[in-house]
Formats: C-alpha cells, sequence, structure tokens
C-alpha cells in the first residue's frame, strides 16, 4: 500500500498542496542564492584588490583534494536524484538507499574539507589577525584566506543542514511516508541539497581552479 | 443612527470566541489570530521606538548635556532606529493586515504555510529577545545602520543587536515566502491576476523585495558578526579589508528595505481611496504595475546613500538617475490616487484623513527625495538634519499615514466594532501637525547645517530644536488617544455590522469578525475589486 495525498483543509486540492510546497522552496533557494550572492560580490572586490595575493593563494590551496570533493558532492546528488526518480514509481527501499548514499557523501565531503581546514590551521593559513602562514606575504594574503573561510564555511554549515535533512527524508522513506502522490519533502530536499551541490560547483572553480 | 446599524449585532460564531483559551491563541494557525498577535507585537515595538524618539527630543532641548550623557544619547538613537524599522515599520503592514486579509482577499482559508506562519512570530519575538537583552546590557551606539570600522570595534553590545536583527530576518523571509505562495496557489474560483485587488498587488511586490533583500542584510550582518567576534578584518582598512564593501551590502538590503516600508503603504490607500471616494480607481493596472516596477528598480539604487562615501562619478551619476525612476513609478500611483478622489462623493471619514496625510507626507518626502538624489545638492545635505526629515517624511511619515488607515479601516472587519470617528479626526489632525511640527524644524536646520547624530548644537539653532521637540509631544498625545479609544472601542463600540463602509472589497464580503474558516462556503469572484460603478442600496458609513 501507498500512502494516498490528502491535502491540508485549507488547499483546494493535493496537486495545489505540491504546488505550493515546489513554489515555496524555489523561494527559499532565492533566498540562499541571495545570501551566498554577498560573499562572492566580496570575493570579487578584493581578487581585483589583490589580485597576486589571490593567485598566490588559489594555487596553495590543494587542488586534488578539491576535485575529489566536487566528484564526491555530485555523485551525492545522483544518487539523491535517483531517489526522487524511485519514490515517483513507488520503490521506497530504493529511495531510502539513495538517500542514505546522499547524506554519507556529505558526510565525507565534510570530512574532506576537515582534512583542508587542519592543514590550514597547522600552516597558519588563517583569516585576519591569525594569519602567519610564512610563504605568502604579499598585500591582502591575510584577505584570500578571509575569503576563503568565509565561502567555504558558510558552505560546508549548508552541506551539514543538507545532510541532516537527508538522513530524516532517508527515515521517513524507510517507513514507507512517499509515493508518487506524497514525494514533495523528497523533492524539496533533492532540490535544497542539489542547490549546495551547485554552489560548491562556483566555489571550487573561482577558488582552487583559475589563477 | 440608522436602521441597519440597529440591526447590526456581533456574529455568533468567529475567530475571536471559537476558542479562548491562551494556549488556542499561542498554537494557533489562524493567519487572522496570527495577523492580531503581530498587532499587539508591533504595537509594543511602536511604543518602545516612539520612547525613545521622545528621550532624544527632551535631550535636544538644549544644547550640551541636558540630562543624558552622550554616549547614553548615542546608545538611544541607534535604539530608536533599530526597533522602528525592524522591529516596527518592516514587518506592521505586511504582517498584521497582509496576514488577516491577504487569504480573506483572495478567497483562500489560510495562507500557503500555516505552520510557517505562526513559526514567523516566534522567530519575530527571539529577534526581539536578544536585541532587548543588549539593551539591558546598554545597548550599541552604532547607529541603526552599523557602519564599519566602528561597529566593528565598539565596546557596546553590539554583537547581540546583530544577532537579532539577524533572527528577525528570517521571520521577514517566512511572511514573504507565503505570501508570495499563497497569492499563486491559493486563488479562489474566478480570482485571476487582473482581479486581485490593489493591497495584495502591493504586498507581493513587497514580499519579492523581502525574500529577495532580506537574506544579504543577513549575511552583512552576520559577516558584521564575525569581523566583531574574531577580527577577520573583511571590512577593516587596517587588515587590507574595505569599509566601502559593507556600506554596498548594508544598503544592497537597506535602500529596497525603504520600499517594504512604504509599498504596503501604497497598497493600502490603493485599497481604500476608493471605498472613501465612492469611485473606480482611475488606472487599475496602472497601480498594479507601478508596485512591481518600485520593488524592481528600488534594487538599483543604493549608491545614493554613498554619494561621498568615495564612489566614483560615474556610480554616483547612475545610481542618482536610477533613484529618480522611482519617482517616475511614485507618481503614477501619486496622480491615480487624486484622479479617483476628483469628482467623487468623498467621505470624509479618519481613514480618508490619514489617506491625504498619506499623500501629502508621500509628495513633500519623495519631492525632498528627489533634491537629495541630485548629488551636487546632496553634497551640501549628507549627514544632516535634512535627510533625517527627508525619510522621516516619506518611510515614517507615509507608512506611519497607511498603517493608521488600515488600522481604522478595518477595525471594524478585524473586531466587529467600531471606533469614535469624532475622536478618530481630533486624533488624525494631532498626528499630522505633530509630525510637521517635528520635521520640518529639522528640514530647516538640516539646511542651516546641523549633523545628524549630534548630541550638541550651537545656540542658535535652539528655537527650531525645541519646537521639533514640542512637535514629537503632540505625536506622543495622538498616538496616546487612538490607543485609548481603540482599546474602549474593543469592549464597547457599537457592532459594525459586515460592511460599515459600503467598500467593494473582497473582505468585506465576510462578517466581521470573520468566521473562524474565513468564509460559509468558498466564495466565487465574477467582478473587478474596487467596483464602485452600480450602486449598492444598503451603503451606508460608520458614524
Amino acid at each position: 500500500m501507498h500512502p494516498e495525498a490528502i491535502a491540508e483543509s485549507h488547499f483546494s486540492s493535493p496537486e495545489v498542496q505540491r504546488h505550493a510546497a515546489r513554489l515555496g522552496m524555489w523561494a527559499f533557494l532565492a533566498t540562499e542564492i541571495l545570501l551566498f550572492a554577498g560573499l562572492f560580490v566580496g570575493y570579487m572586490e578584493y581578487r581585483s584588490l589583490y589580485h597576486e595575493s589571490f593567485v598566490q593563494g588559489g594555487k596553495h590551496l590543494d587542488a586534488v583534494l578539491a576535485t575529489i570533493e566536487t566528484a564526491v558532492l555530485i555523485t551525492g546528488s545522483f544518487a539523491v536524484a535517483m531517489a526522487h526518480h524511485y519514490t515517483l514509481s513507488d520503490r521506497s527501499g530504493r529511495a531510502a538507499v539513495g538517500l542514505l548514499i546522499g547524506a554519507a557523501t556529505g558526510i565525507a565531503f565534510l570530512a574532506l574539507h576537515g582534512v583542508e581546514y587542519i592543514t590550514h590551521f597547522r600552516e597558519g593559513a588563517l583569516p585576519g589577525k591569525y594569519y602567519t602562514f610564512p610563504e605568502i606575504r604579499t598585500a591582502g594574503a591575510s584577505m584570500f584566506f578571509t575569503v576563503y573561510f568565509l565561502l567555504t564555511g558558510l558552505h560546508s554549515l549548508h552541506v551539514l543542514a543538507g545532510t541532516g535533512v537527508l538522513v530524516w527524508l532517508a527515515a521517513l522513506a524507510a517507513r514507507g511516508t512517499f509515493s508518487h502522490q506524497t514525494y514533495s519533502a523528497v523533492e524539496n530536499g533533492g532540490l535544497y541539497w542539489h542547490l549546495v551541490d551547485l554552489i560548491w560547483i562556483f566555489l571550487y572553480p573561482l577558488l582552487y581552479l583559475i589563477s | 443612527m440608522s436602521p441597519s446599524a440597529v440591526e447590526a449585532a456581533l456574529p455568533a460564531r468567529s475567530y475571536l470566541n471559537a476558542e479562548t483559551t491562551l494556549r488556542s491563541w499561542l498554537l494557533t494557525t489562524d493567519h487572522k489570530r496570527i495577523g492580531v498577535m503581530y498587532l499587539v507585537l508591533i504595537l509594543i515595538s511602536l511604543f518602545v521606538g516612539g520612547m525613545f524618539a521622545l528621550l532624544l527630543r527632551f535631550e535636544l532641548l538644549t544644547p550640551g548635556p541636558t540630562y543624558i550623557d552622550a554616549i547614553t544619547y548615542n546608545r538611544f538613537f541607534t535604539l530608536h532606529g533599530i526597533v522602528m524599522v525592524w522591529f516596527f515599520l518592516i514587518p506592521s503592514i505586511p504582517s498584521v493586515f497582509g496576514n488577516f486579509f491577504l487569504p480573506i482577499m483572495l478567497g483562500a482559508r489560510d495562507v500557503a504555510f500555516p505552520r510557517l506562519n505562526l513559526a514567523s512570530v516566534y522567530i519575530y519575538l527571539i529577534g526581539a529577545a536578544f536585541t532587548l537583552a543588549a539593551m539591558i546590557h546598554g545597548g550599541a551606539d552604532t547607529g541603526w545602520t552599523f557602519y564599519t570600522p566602528y561597529s566593528s570595534t565598539t565596546a557596546t553590545t553590539v554583537t547581540p543587536v546583530l544577532l537579532g536583527i539577524f533572527i528577525l530576518g528570517f521571520s521577514t523571509i517566512l511572511t514573504g515566502i507565503n505570501f508570495i505562495v499563497t497569492v499563486h496557489t491559493m486563488r479562489g474560483p474566478g480570482q485571476t491576476w487582473m482581479r486581485l485587488p490593489l493591497f495584495v498587488w502591493a504586498i507581493y511586490g513587497t514580499s519579492i523585495i523581502q525574500v529577495l533583500a532580506t537574506p544579504v542584510l543577513g549575511l552583512t550582518l552576520l559577516l558584521l558578526f564575525v569581523e566583531h567576534a574574531f577580527k577577520f578584518g573583511l571590512f577593516d582598512p587596517a587588515r587590507g579589508g574595505d569599509p566601502l564593501l559593507f556600506q554596498h551590502l548594508f544598503w544592497f538590503y537597506s535602500h529596497p528595505a525603504v520600499y517594504i516600508m512604504i509599498l504596503p503603504g501604497m497598497g493600502v490607500i490603493s485599497e481604500t481611496v476608493s471605498c472613501f471616494a465612492r469611485k473606480n480607481i482611475l488606472s487599475y493596472k496602472a497601480v498594479a504595475y507601478s508596485s512591481l516596477g518600485i520593488a524592481f528598480v528600488g534594487f538599483f539604487t543604493w549608491g545614493h546613500h554613498m554619494f561621498v562615501s568615495g564612489q566614483s562619478n560615474f556610480d554616483s551619476g547612475a545610481f542618482g538617475v536610477l533613484s529618480m525612476f522611482v519617482a517616475i513609478f511614485t507618481s503614477i500611483k501619486v496622480f491615480t490616487w487624486v484622479g479617483t478622489m476628483y469628482g467623487g462623493a468623498i467621505a470624509f471619514k479618519t481613514p480618508f484623513a490619514y489617506i491625504c496625510g498619506f499623500l501629502y507626507f508621500l509628495v513633500f518626502g519623495g519631492m525632498t527625495g528627489i533634491a537629495v538624489a541630485t548629488i551636487s545638492l546632496d553634497v551640501h545635505w549628507h549627514d544632516t538634519y535634512f535627510v533625517v526629515a527627508h525619510f522621516h517624511f516619506i518611510m515614517v511619515g507615509a507608512s506611519l499615514m497607511a498603517f493608521l488607515a488600515a488600522l481604522h479601516y478595518w477595525f471594524p472587519k478585524m473586531f466587529g466594532r467600531t471606533y469614535p470617528e469624532g475622536w478618530g479626526l481630533v486624533s488624525a489632525s494631532l498626528i499630522i501637525l505633530g509630525f510637521n511640527a517635528t520635521f520640518i524644524p529639522q528640514f530647516l536646520l538640516g539646511n542651516m547645517g546641523m549633523p545628524r547624530r549630534y548630541y550638541n548644537y550651537p545656540e542658535k539653532f535652539q528655537t527650531l530644536h525645541v519646537a521639533s521637540s514640542a512637535g514629537a509631544t503632540l505625536l506622543f498625545f495622538g498616538f496616546l488617544i487612538i490607543f485609548i479609544y481603540l482599546v474602549i472601542a474593543l469592549k464597547y463600540g457599537q457592532p459594525a455590522g459586515d460592511n460599515p463602509w459600503g467598500s467593494r472589497g473582497f473582505e468585506w464580503n465576510t462578517s466581521s469578525p470573520p468566521l473562524p474558516q474565513n468564509f460559509e462556503k468558498t466564495p466565487v469572484f465574477e467582478g473587478q475589486p474596487h467596483d464602485y460603478s452600480t450602486p449598492v442600496l444598503e451603503v451606508s458609513h460608520a458614524s
């Protein structure tokens, strides 16, 4: 038996309720994009002010590790997309597995990023007044790491939140809460996860690749 | 007393008496009750913010120290700004009247996400608690704009204030998302976009700004918090940071925020003017689309706050011209309202008095806005009382007029009883007079060179300062009268009947106060809103 869609009393039909949930999520995603937009503006400004330091800083970051992190996140997004697909075709067990894989990639990403952070802490490649890294001494070198830590830190917080959401959705999916009629939560959780992924897709080249 | 007034009685069942326990209020998901809860919270904020204003005006009665020291004065004007901007003006009309009337106007039983709606109230309360805690610990002295690098180094309790406003932002965002989705998905049968009441259009435009601009403020405050706590140097020139980046980010939110404050007010005026002129709105589409125009252009004007901050002349010129675009959309509205009044059968009731006050403050404040958007003039007026008077005229004077118009217009619908019309007109006159008396001297002071936020001033400015303080006192008494008669009217007012104004607004088709589920059966929308072209026999204005 799959759960039937029953609209809450103030909606005229389940279809309208799903539409509302989807639209609300997109509006929320717009707020997330604008939240990051301010930091991207900061990145642009300081990159143009301290171009040399941003080039040096970018070269110093571990691009190989970041590439693995990118691959991990994309794998997770694929798993979540499959979970959405399985939910629509009423295969809850597989959907739960997909969501769990997504959550696992979130944890793996955070662990890998933790490795990056530990390296920077050891080197003293830290923001503002904590900056003691001897290798890059150009003007605004600490600003690169300020921007780096703020951008990746805010993003990692979102990965953490997204991981929590995926674990919760996986638990619900395992209990058979979702079906091809009641999939809004999986869809919205998935959208959130894809956004978190997408933001990383911008961070990855800006911080690690271009020079 | 007309016969219909004798027959009018409160309906047996309404959202107010369906459940009466405290729990039923605190855990309600009914948009009407949430609107009423916001009304209470917002009136408390207005009182707190207003008290700070009065304390400031008393201090400024004499040059030099009057009764508080300079640091306390700085803290008072900061808290006045913070409370008034974020805890009163921004949530005022959307969260109170938007919550209460948007679903009813659309023919919906509730907003799309009622639980998020309730959550927004509690988030507002948590944000307020942080800010209150900061106040008790002495409060910040940065001004409501938190300009860096001062704000990242001040020893006053700035961090809980930042957190408080950051948290409050989520309340605004949730309300905005809720309204956007409600307008898109919850419209009743026959309710097309071109039949939306004009208040809904304005709230819709406002919600878009709330959703797109508030996260930028959230980020900016978060960065400032990090800056203050950990000294990352992002905005600190001593560490290679750029304080102008802060100003850009701050005004990217805070200029659109001005339209968060004024657009709902414009919606109220569009909604009410045809009722009191008993005429169809001159051009529905012009008003509806100009709301969206303001919401759009409002995002590209922030640089006019930074003419003297060191941005390039080209930027300043562009921002100056873009700022004037707002005036085009605004004047489209103003001409439409005045054109609607022209030749109408005006019923000069309290809400109409506030409509007139709104037009006056909007035009006066708007014209001085054009003046300060002109770079060469702004260099003279920047950071003087002229700017203070300008933005108080437009974002406080006009918004407040609209808030009070809405409060009086919808009071009978919300609570089922009428307020005393005579006292309404008395207090409206007092408030309009008091507002002028407070801020016209400030225009003059600013033009003579009085800088804003100063504790001290030369003796020759004293007369105008005293006049301004006297005006503020007049304002206080105006509000006191309103508060007293509305509280009395809540219990002893005449039952209003379903439609005391004879309004054609959709919300007047329900009972006053409305049923818990808004309607007996889902209404079907067949005509345009604000349609006064055919006479209705039972029209009788409340007396």
